[in-house]
């Protein structure tokens, strides 16, 4: 379970990220959705432990990201912004990298390894340079490098962004068949991913959740009922007008 | 200690894997030979040491050291796996160790590349091995003290050529700090307490009495201060990144 409690982080006095709750239960996947700039990646660094916030907390199954951080990170599967990796490495040896950092060894870490490069459907690019392939089988590098220690919390920051229609499609099966298990955010620019995977959508703006509700309430708030419609409403030169809503609700 | 060894083996890994090490070595391997042979007449001197080759390493080393640990840090933060990095449940004096370690043991394998020299010493006369086994451990330290202050400028910036730059500035002040002309320099301006205090300071003052064959602990002591603080300073910047030391 991933819960994010009044964070606020601040860049050189600026508020990135202005008291930004919400909830993640296992079993759901969470879109977080918002313009350039909004504070979703800031939001999910400070959940995966890379930044500390100012004020409120973040937990992971329970554990404080920035008190208890070890302890949290030992949770989560985390796969940045951009999707970065080590282009000297394979995508194998990257993988295997991140499960030695993680104190698997031997049989485990082979098996362990031999899966998340299978789900990740690498295929012979597995043994390529990371710096050779192409953006979307980099990207499916760092995405199999994040499960591969099968971690109950998983926080990926546009897994799909980048990725052929048939790579997108792939990615967003094995998302919802890794769901059932586990507790999941992903940011993403495309709207249609949310309807199609997701069983709630966080909107952010500015640094504020405005929105925190099913995809199919959230589609209400827009002029024709989709989730594109909402996000324009909510975050758009006009999103003023529907104000601050919270749980479906207007605040 | 399983996020030591993962880092380790990755940053030694990177080494090879890139032209880095290769070309680290190759130019070590000419570079510290020709300098004793050509510049510090090693043949023409009667005697059968290596003295030559010491007289001229902590010139060499204090280009190469910060060469070597200039992408440590500047790297990760340049590519953005330094957030793959810091969302792993590693410690991070284990990832600044980790790396640290690896880079010195590339030092040290260059350093050894100079061990035919030695042998062939052995081969024309009877040198003091006993003495040439301190000065190469005292190389070993020197390069260790170079490595860490490099790897603290690498956390300093995502630029590596920046990071090179401050880190051979950085080994160059620590080690004139001791030298005569600094010294008689600054002992117009400084009060002789000051001066002192400076010259205790210099890594090659420090590294003179390993190379004469003579241990001492606070010569050892120095030494692993310098690499205690050149880490303690890489981990204080990195950890500034993530937003404080709560």
């Amino acid at each position: 379970m991933i819960l994010a409690d009044r964070l606020v982080k601040r860049f050189a006095g600026k508020t990135a990220v202005n008291e930004v709750s919400f909830e993640v239960k296992t079993g759901e996947v969470l879109g977080f959705l918002g313009p350039n700039g909004a504070g979703k990646s800031t939001t999910m660094r400070m959940i995966a432990g890379c930044l500390e916030p100012d004020a409120g907390r973040a937990l992971v199954n329970g554990r404080d990201s920035a008190l208890q951080r070890r302890a949290a990170q030992e949770q989560l599967g985390y796969l940045p912004e951009g999707a970065p990796a080590y282009p000297a490495m394979t995508p194998r040896g990257f993988v295997r990298f991140c499960l030695r950092a993680r104190g698997f060894s031997r049989s485990g870490l082979d098996e362990a390894a031999e899966r998340a490069l299978r789900l990740a459907n690498l295929g012979p690019a597995a043994e390529k340079s990371i710096g050779a392939l192409s953006k979307g089988y980099k990207r499916r590098a760092a995405l199999a490098a994040a499960i591969a220690h099968d971690p109950p919390v998983l926080i990926l920051d546009e897994p799909t962004d980048g990725l052929d229609p048939n790579q997108k499609d792939g990615v967003r099966t094995l998302i919802t068949e890794m769901a059932k298990a586990k507790a999941i955010i992903i940011s993403t620019h495309l709207l249609e991913e949310v309807d199609a995977i997701c069983t709630r959508a966080v909107v952010i703006a500015g640094g504020q959740v405005l929105a925190d509700d099913t995809p199919a309430k959230l589609a209400e708030l827009g002029a024709d009922n989709t989730i594109a419609s909402a996000f324009r409403a909510l975050t758009g030169p006009m999103g003023e007008t529907v104000g601050r809503i919270r749980g479906g609700r207007a605040a | 200690m399983n996020g030591l060894k993962a880092v380790f083996r990755r940053e030694l890994a990177a080494y090879f894997e890139t032209p880095l090490a290769w070309v680290f070595l190759t130019v070590f391997a000419l570079a510290a030979p020709s300098f004793a042979w050509r510049v510090g007449d090693l043949f023409d001197t009667g005697r059968a040491d290596l003295a030559p080759l010491f007289d001229f390493m902590p010139w060499l080393l204090l280009v190469l050291m910060p060469a070597l640990a200039m992408r440590a840090w500047a790297e990760e933060r340049d590519r953005g796996t330094l957030e793959t990095l810091l969302s792993a449940p590693i410690p991070l004096w284990a990832s600044a160790l980790g790396k640290f370690l690896a880079a010195w043991a590339v030092a040290g394998l260059a350093i050894a590349l100079t061990f035919p020299m030695w042998i062939a010493m052995n081969y024309l006369g009877e040198p003091d091995n006993a003495a040439t086994a301190t000065a190469y451990f005292g190389a070993l330290l020197l390069a260790g003290g170079y490595l860490a202050l490099g790897q603290a400028l690498s956390a300093a910036t995502s630029n590596q050529v920046i990071a090179f730059v401050l880190g051979a500035a950085a080994c160059f002040l620590i080690t004139v700090a001791g030298l005569p002309f600094v010294l008689d320099a600054l002992s117009a301006r400084l009060p002789g307490a000051a001066a002192e205090a400076l010259a205790e300071l210099s890594a090659l003052a420090r590294f003179e009495s390993l190379r004469r064959g003579v241990v001492s602990l606070s010569d050892v002591v120095y030494f692993l201060s310098l690499i205690g603080l050149g880490l303690g300073l890489a981990m204080t910047l990195i950890d500034s990144r993530r937003g404080g030391g709560r």
